[in-house]
């Protein structure tokens, strides 16, 4: 493990230029984001980290474009983010499928929206379903679904519509920890496979050091972002070696020290 | 391709299936439901042939006056074998009514859902409007739209509208706000969300009011029969309790509740084929 180099490079896919998000509760000012920076290169694999409140959601919905920051910069491929598109595609926790379309029609909307005839619709589901290996339950509803292969159309829907950066928001937070590690699996898979760039929000220490090129911690009161740790351990990682263990003793204690800075 | 039913739910989280005899669950269903409408005749044919009472005819009798009603050959009077004609002048307006009110309720209802100034404007006003019931309307009907079916039409409309329009409304502003997101990270922002989330997550909504709104057109066309139309079921009723004929009475509101039940069962069936991707809709 070794912070991230700060050397000269080709443009990142995102660069996040000193980026500070507060909100209004009523009266009460809330600093979200103070201060983050962060570049993140084509094809790689980020997670973010961090207890709750220390802004990892915003960042990843400003990355998205569904927030604006309050002051700095947002930039993909150099240019600012300015609102949500296809070249960005966010998978929510709560999968938000379309409740009213089937598999197919979920992860036909994108490609549909980008006016694609109905043929290239056809071939471009035909393959997503494949990838997330939901052929049997391509007419099925998301109300008929389990969780786990909700988000599989969540991810197939993403995907199909040429997203260069997925942005995943606690994706398998809400699954049983059966289904949550053949998703991570599979989900490394598909990204090693597409060489897609994937900025992954979790509170899973152990997610994210099985994830990961790198783990971006971030601490509470006001969010910022706190280290950024390269992960050089070979994939597929075993949870249970010695190297992985090590990591997580640093990231944890990272993670905890900002907890009791907090409660003093 | 797979067919939906078959291939429905996942294996770890499959919702326990019905037992394997559909069809016996299905008598065992209607033989409970037909406990108390079986009660209640019971306690009416005791209570008219014991003469606890002489006012309202045997079930016997009344069933008599039914066929008659509907085909004649019995007493052949002057409501012999109307039914039909009855019905249909009914049928006409909470239908007619109905549609009037669905094809105003609907656009109002999206506008209002959807447009800030259009609900700043419109929605107190409805709002102001709404505690007056359909029935203190009638005599002003009357006075603007005379004694007769205009004056029946516009109650139904009435009657229709407010259900339609809340629930147009209700639908359309609770769309969750994630299926925004979602859709516009996909590429579909602006005026096309419309018709790609707004309306069909809207729709469950919608139909509801639709529902509801049926119903009550049902249940204002007696009333809004009253006003001295020569037809309709509500004008067999009023005629009925006028000449002191209560078999015709009791004849004219189980019509009312046989066709008003079939019609509320269709708009079901609609809604439930148009709804099924809904895990909420099943009625």
């Amino acid at each position: 493990m070794a912070e991230t180099d700060t050397l000269s490079a080709p443009l990142p896919i995102i660069d996040i230029r000193n980026v500070s998000k507060t909100f209004w509760l009523g009266e009460q000012k809330i600093e979200a984001l103070s201060g983050a920076n962060l570049q993140i290169r084509k094809g790689e694999f980020i997670c973010l980290i961090g207890a709750s409140g220390c802004g990892k959601s915003t960042l990843l919905r400003i990355m998205a474009g569904f927030e604006q920051p309050t002051a700095g910069e947002a930039l993909m491929w150099g240019k600012p983010i300015t609102e949500p598109g296809p070249s960005r595609g966010m998978v929510f926790q709560d999968y938000a499928l379309f409740p009213w379309l089937t598999v197919r029609n979920n992860i036909a909307f994108g490609p549909k929206s980008q006016g694609r005839s109905t043929g290239e619709v056809k071939d471009i589901c035909d393959r997503f379903i494949e990838m997330v290996g939901l052929q049997k339950f391509a007419n099925a509803y998301p109300h008929q679904l389990s969780g786990g292969m909700r988000q599989r159309v969540a991810i197939a829907r993403v995907l199909a519509n040429d997203a260069e950066l997925v942005l995943m928001d606690e994706p398998f937070g809400a699954l049983d920890a059966m289904t949550r590690e053949r998703l991570q699996d599979e989900l490394l898979e598909i990204w090693e496979r597409t060489k897609l760039t994937v900025v992954f929000v979790t509170h899973a220490i152990e997610e994210a050091i099985f994830l990961a090129d790198r783990v971006v911690v971030m601490s509470p009161g006001p969010g910022r972002i706190d280290s950024d740790n390269r992960l050089t351990l070979p994939r597929p990682r075993d949870v249970a070696s010695p190297e992985f263990n090590e990591i997580r003793r640093d990231l944890s204690a990272r993670l905890h020290s900002h907890h009791a800075k907090k409660a003093a | 391709m797979v067919d939906v039913t078959s291939s429905a739910p996942a294996a770890d989280e499959a919702p326990p299936r019905k037992a394997s005899l559909p069809h016996l669950g299905k008598a065992r269903d209607f033989a409970l439901a037909m406990i108390v409408p079986g009660l209640l005749l019971l306690l009416w044919y005791v209570a008219t042939t014991q003469r606890w009472t002489r006012l309202i005819p045997t079930p016997g009798e009344t069933a008599e006056y039914m066929v008659d009603f509907a085909f004649g050959g019995i007493y052949d009077d002057a409501f012999s074998a109307t039914l039909h004609i009855h019905l249909l002048a009914s049928m006409s307006r909470v239908y007619g009514g109905f549609l009037l009110a669905a094809m105003v309720a609907l656009p109002l209802g999206l506008l209002i859902g959807r447009i800030p100034l259009a609900r700043k404007t419109l929605d107190p006003f409805f709002q102001l409007m709404r505690p007056i019931p359909v029935t203190a309307w009638l005599p002003l009907s009357m006075i603007l739209f005379g004694l007769g079916a205009k004056s029946a039409f516009s109650l139904v409309f009435l009657g229709a509208f407010y259900p339609i329009l809340l629930n147009t409304i209700f639908g359309v502003k609770n769309v969750d706000p994630k299926l925004f997101e979602a859709a516009s990270m996909l590429g579909c922002r602006g005026n096309a969300q419309f018709f790609r989330v707004v309306l069909p997550a809207a729709l469950p909504s919608i139909f509801t009011g639709l529902r509801l709104g049926l119903g009550l057109a049902w249940f204002v066309i007696v009333v809004g029969e009253m006003t001295g139309v020569p037809q309709g079921l509500g004008a067999v009723i009023m005629d009925g309790r006028t000449l002191s004929r209560t078999e015709l009475v009791i004849c004219g509101m189980i019509v009312i509740g046989i066709v008003g039940y079939l019609s509320d069962r269709i708009v079901m069936m609609i809604g439930n084929h148009l709804l099924r991707w809904s895990p909420t809709h099943h009625g």
